[in-house]
């Protein structure tokens, strides 16, 4: 690395890339942002693995705020870790462990060299796109603890949670793509083999022509009794349930097709139509497959157990141990960390509790609990340690119950009506009639030709183009909305979103940044000494309001501050330039005695009082147009956990005639999704928090809003990152246009239809015709969805 | 003709070499991660350094930023 370019990334740290307030803290002629990030790079340099830094700019991951020491305790547990290896001999123990902080390539590098780091660690394999990564270790050289807590060192932290103490769930099937696999592999040898019939072969050939026959109908088999298997399958559950989906007539055709095909070798009468028939189920295939592409990274089932740790400390005869979750009992003591999640309801017993609830409730403002308080599991604590008294245990906690409330088990609505079953009804009961007359008709004038040319119809006329132009225009949206970072679940969704009527939007986390804070002051003005004197004090503080001020104003060199104080639940002091400084709640720095909006932190320097700071979460960027866009076509409503402050700001982003609801418990946003439902809505709600679960569970559409895709979000249909809200309405007019070119390939392959009828009618569809059509159509099918997703999308500019 | 046969015989199960490569290639698992070996690939051990002083030698250059 050059000076020159050194110069110019001055004052952002070398490790993690973010912004330095100083140049104090060096190592080498690099610059950190904290000690944390700095002990990394010397971890690495010692290990001679810094060609981390040169796959990609700034790769790390900030470490100013480090995880407690004894946090990985629980995995000295032996009861843990038997749940969480994978296999264990007096050799070698394999892990694997989530890490939801890996981002790049460099990443991938050093997560495949921590056998250079930590000793013991034999070898290490990451997958990417799951965020995983399978440890190797010497059983007894090291244990599980140790390794969890270099990777923790490094920035890569472990996510374990209760969830991993269940039964680990069946690995991925790879069936689809075998099926695939094989439906190519014969579909390209009986084209092969069926060309010398196209082009008209010697009759004198008549040995190799047989050979040829059969050779198709043995490469044909695999197609028909494996390949094709999903289809029966799938048409078969239909059936039992007593209605026709699309794969049923598609059955029927497979099967008409098949079994004609096989009469005309074995009689000799005809080649078959071995070739469109597994040409058509190769291609179904690819769409299939296209349309149910999952995000393996991503969980949209997620309940409570993967927001809960696995184990939490509890205080036996005042000694600290590593208890799982299941084995707490009322009477436990917990203790509490900072930032750490309070699982059981129980009573404060010590300590102060200054308890974020945000995530649980939606209340923007961490919570003030004094020793003898109520305090709900879900919450997480703020501040210094305190201990819990605990009273239910935690499958009996508020949360808890809530989850396990009837509604979040049912099963979202059944899926049956979609578009592609509508359109198929009116279609098979066309062809059906077509066969009929066709039938009549032979019966008549040349009763030889009924059968040819019925079978030839249910060859031409399945309604294989329409499901391919439904899995694939599907298939093509979901790729371009994940691009643009909105999740699917499923395709499905995406016919639900082309149908809403109304939006509901949770608040905090939703319409907020959880991140991002405003900062206003109102009082007396301070110079801007006396700014940078507060900004110095507040950088001091881990407690989100300090952070925040810290954050947002933007001074020059950081003062020294000494004799600093945290003082939880109340505020901070400390020595700055000579001058005593208090910063805190009202009571804490004895501010006058006026009302005040919402919070604020106030602010006293000397003995004089000075003013307040107001800490907002900060609205996304760009929301009123969208809102207001949003508004010409939907109706919209905002429910929120949190108190009515932000009231006025929300009139003024969503209108006077826009249902603002504060105050709202779970159940209330789930029973206001209800009462919707009921009017005849069609809701899509947008939320990001486990108390808009149930609502999200309720709507039909459930949007969980995430800052990251790493993190923890409720169960949904749908995840969005929350910095691309502002497509929202793009997202929704993107997937009411999916219908449009559905129809579209849909008039397309009635086109195709009629011409293919008009030589099957006839009893005159050779296996030639049949072989230009089929595949023609397919393309054609292919090129019209993809074409104009993709043309749509870049109108959009998704 | 029967030369035909014989072609068709060894074109066939060249295919069928091909396909099992394919379901073995599936079901070791090497198609379900197509990120990281595309970058794993391109990650050398530095040459070992005898002086077991690494920092002395030039630093190697980026090829991904």
């Amino acid at each position: 690395m050059s000076v020159k370019e050194n110069a110019d990334i001055k004052l952002t740290c070398y490790h993690c890339g973010e912004h330095c307030a100083d140049d104090r803290i060096q190592h080498g002629n690099k610059i950190f942002c904290c000690q944390g990030c700095k002990m990394v790079y010397q971890i690495l340099e010692q290990s001679d693995l810094c060609e981390y830094y040169d796959l990609n700019k700034n790769p790390g991951i900030n470490r100013r705020f480090t995880v407690r020491e004894d946090k990985f305790a629980f995995l000295d547990d032996e009861k843990i870790i038997e749940k969480l290896i994978q296999f264990r001999n007096d050799e070698q123990t394999h892990v694997m462990f989530y890490l939801p902080q890996m981002h790049c390539s460099s990443c991938l590098y050093l997560l495949e060299n921590l056998h250079k780091i930590h000793e013991g660690v034999i070898s290490t394999q990451v997958n990417f796109p799951r965020k995983e990564i399978e440890i190797v270790f010497q059983t007894g050289k090291t244990t599980l603890r140790k390794v969890a807590e270099t990777l923790t060192g490094l920035g890569y932290e472990p996510y374990i949670s209760l969830n991993d103490l269940n039964p680990k769930r069946p690995s991925v099937t790879r069936k689809q793509i075998y099926q695939l696999g094989i439906a190519g592999f014969c579909f390209g040898n009986i084209m092969l083999l069926s060309f010398p019939e196209y082009l008209g072969i010697d009759a004198s050939e008549e040995t190799l022509l047989r050979v040829f026959r059969w050779l198709s109908l043995a490469l044909s088999l695999p197609v028909v009794f494996y390949s094709a298997m999903p289809y029966y399958e799938s048409a078969f559950k239909s059936i039992q349930k007593k209605y026709i989906n699309i794969d049923a007539p598609i059955v029927l055709a497979i099967a008409l097709t098949f079994i004609r095909s096989v009469y005309e070798v074995i009689s000799g009468t005809g080649s078959g139509y071995f070739d469109s028939l597994t040409g058509i189920v190769f291609f179904l295939l690819i769409g299939r497959i296209l349309q149910d592409k999952t995000y393996r990274s991503l969980s949209f089932d997620r309940d409570y157990t993967s927001y809960f740790p696995i184990a939490v400390t509890v205080l036996k005869e005042n000694k600290p141990v590593a208890v799982s979750l299941p084995d707490i009992k009322p009477g436990d003591t917990l203790l509490i960390h900072n930032e750490e999640l309070i699982p059981a309801d129980g009573i404060l017993s010590k300590g102060k509790g200054y308890i974020d609830y945000s995530f649980v409730t939606g209340e923007s403002q961490p919570v003030f609990k004094e020793v003898g308080e109520m305090i709900y599991a879900g919450g997480k604590q703020k501040g210094g340690n305190i201990e819990i008294l605990v009273i239910k245990e935690v499958s009996q906690s508020y949360l808890t119950r809530l989850w396990n409330r009837e509604e979040m088990k049912n099963e979202k609505l059944d899926f049956r009506r979609s578009r592609a079953e509508f359109l198929n009804r009116y279609f098979s009961s066309i062809v059906f009639g077509i066969a009929a007359l066709t039938a009549a008709y032979w019966g008549w004038h040349d009763a030889s030709k009924i059968w040819p040319a019925i079978t030839a119809i249910f060859i031409v006329a399945c309604p294989c183009a329409l499901a391919l132009a439904h899995t694939f225009t599907n298939g093509n949206v979901l790729r371009i909305l994940s691009r643009n970072r909105l999740y699917l679940r499923n395709a499905q969704v995406l016919e639900e979103i082309s149908k809403i009527t109304h939006i509901v939007f949770d608040k905090t986390g939703t319409l907020t940044s959880t991140e991002n804070y405003d900062v206003e002051y109102s009082g007396k003005s301070l110079s801007d000494k006396q700014l940078a004197m507060i900004v110095s004090l507040a950088g001091q503080s881990a407690h989100p309001l300090s952070k925040a001020i810290a954050g947002k104003i933007k001074i020059g060199k950081a003062l020294s501050v000494q004799r600093f104080q945290e003082i939880p639940g109340k505020g901070i002091q400390g020595m700055v330039e000579g001058v005593e400084l208090k910063m805190g709640n009202a009571a804490f720095v004895k501010a006058p005695q006026i009302r005040y909006p919402g919070s604020g932190v106030h602010v006293c320097i000397g003995t004089e009082y000075k003013g307040y700071f107001r800490v907002r979460n900060h609205y996304r960027d760009r929301l009123p147009a969208v809102i207001q866009n949003l508004k010409k076509q939907f109706r919209l409503s905002v429910v929120s956990g949190d108190n009515e402050n932000e009231k006025e700001t929300l009139q003024k982003i969503f209108g006077e005639d826009t249902p603002l609801l504060f105050h709202q418990k779970p159940e209330d946003k789930l029973n206001y999704i209800h009462a919707l439902r009921q009017k005849g809505e069609h809701v899509m709600m947008l939320g990001d928090g486990l108390n808009d679960a149930g609502a999200l569970k309720a709507s039909h559409v459930g949007i969980a809003v995430t800052e990251n895709s790493g993190y923890f979000t409720p169960a949904s249909d749908a995840i969005l990152l929350a910095d691309r809200i502002p497509l929202l309405p793009r997202f929704i007019c993107m997937a009411q246009w999916n219908k449009k070119v559905l129809f579209a390939a849909f008039a397309y392959s009635v086109i195709y239809n009629v011409i293919g009828l008009t030589f099957a009618v006839q009893a005159a569809l050779s296996p030639m015709i049949a072989a230009i059509l089929m595949p023609s159509s397919s393309i054609g099918i292919v090129l019209i969805t993809y074409g104009v997703t993709n043309l749509l999308a870049r109108r959009l500019e998704l | 003709m029967s030369v035909i046969i014989i072609l068709l015989a060894i074109s066939i199960s060249i295919a069928l070499i091909f396909l099992g490569a394919f379901l073995w290639s599936v079901r070791t698992g090497q198609l379900d991660d197509d990120i990281s070996p595309a970058s794993r690939i391109l990650f050398d051990d530095k040459p070992k350094n005898l002086t077991g002083n690494s920092s002395k030698l030039p630093k190697t250059k980026g090829y991904a930023s």
